[in-house]
């Protein structure tokens, strides 16, 4: 199976590429990594991306991964899987408030209003 | 993130404990969550229907139940509880979030719903809240929850985001 994870920078889109690293060392499906740049994130985009490698040089796999710099990921991450024919998108996603209720992102409803794949969400 | 809230502050709203009268004839009162068995709450939630939960909460088996209500039931946040006779037939809460603001929820077991109880609690837990010196409140509501949605604007509250699966509504005390 083909496998586009998109990683945005937030605590859970690092537990998702985790998640998915793992499982994938296991199914031998077809990894890539899109890192995209989360206006919600503080951290820079260049230490996103260093983080998001340094996960995948300690999984020991070697994926490719892509940057999308443009304003809306969403849009571009669903573009990306149904003109290159990935089976899958997987996003992280569904932080808690303060009371506790389950809130998606932007980005994340975009994907799951928007995609002609299916969509894992790991949360 | 901001949120925008109405221009004006609302009105003083009742302060617990009161009793009230629901649309079935059932006496309620609305009191202070220090004043009330926080086992009774766990009673309610166990009776809690799975189909009435929004968004991820109230959790559905015990353990869950128990640590999420000791956070929302922590000093900084305000909780107020619907009692008629020994039932905790409602429980509503407000909790801090990082930017001296708090976010609001209401819950009402299923034989209490469409009585007025709702209203009462949210009511309540706002003078509640004036007391406390609360005077930025928010929430989210699904779309569809048109009930609901239809409580909080008549007590004050107005749509600060309607952009995503949810409503945001604010409230200034």
């Amino acid at each position: 199976m083909k496998l586009l994870l998109g990683v945005g920078g937030s605590e859970l889109s690092y537990l998702a590429l985790t998640e998915t690293l793992e499982r994938v060392s296991e199914t031998g499906d077809e990894l890539t990594v899109v890192i995209f740049e989360n206006e919600d994130i503080d951290a820079d985009f260049g230490t996103v991306q260093q983080r998001v490698q340094d996960h995948i040089d300690e999984s020991g796999l070697a994926p490719p991964t892509r940057l999308i710099e443009d304003a809306s990921p969403g849009s571009e991450l669903v573009n990306i899987a149904e003109s290159e024919g990935f089976d899958r998108i997987v996003l992280g996603g569904g932080g808690r408030s303060p009371l506790g209720k389950i809130q998606l992102g932007p980005i994340v409803e975009f994907v799951l209003l928007n995609a002609q794949t299916p969509v894992t969400l790991i949360r | 993130m901001t949120r925008t809230y109405p221009d004006e502050p609302a009105g003083e709203f009742p302060r617990p404990p009161r009793t009230i009268t629901d649309r079935e004839d059932r006496p309620i009162d609305v009191i202070s969550a220090d004043d009330a068995d926080t086992e009774s709450l766990v009673e309610m939630y166990l009776d809690f229907d799975p189909a009435d939960r929004a968004q991820g909460i109230p959790p559905v088996k015990e353990e869950p139940i128990r640590e999420w209500l000791d956070t929302i039931l922590d000093d900084d946040c305000v909780n107020v509880v619907a009692k008629h006779d020994d039932t905790v037939a409602g429980h509503a809460t407000l909790v801090p979030d990082n930017e001296g603001e708090h976010e609001l929820a209401i819950f009402v077991l299923q034989a209490y719903q469409g009585a007025g109880i709702g209203t009462a609690l949210v009511e309540t837990l706002l003078g509640y809240g004036q007391a406390e010196g609360i005077d930025h409140v928010w929430l989210t509501v699904e779309r569809w929850n048109e009930p609901a949605i239809a409580l909080y604007e008549k007590v004050g509250f107005e749509t600060s985001s309607a952009e995503s699966f949810e409503v945001e509504m604010a409230i200034r005390l």
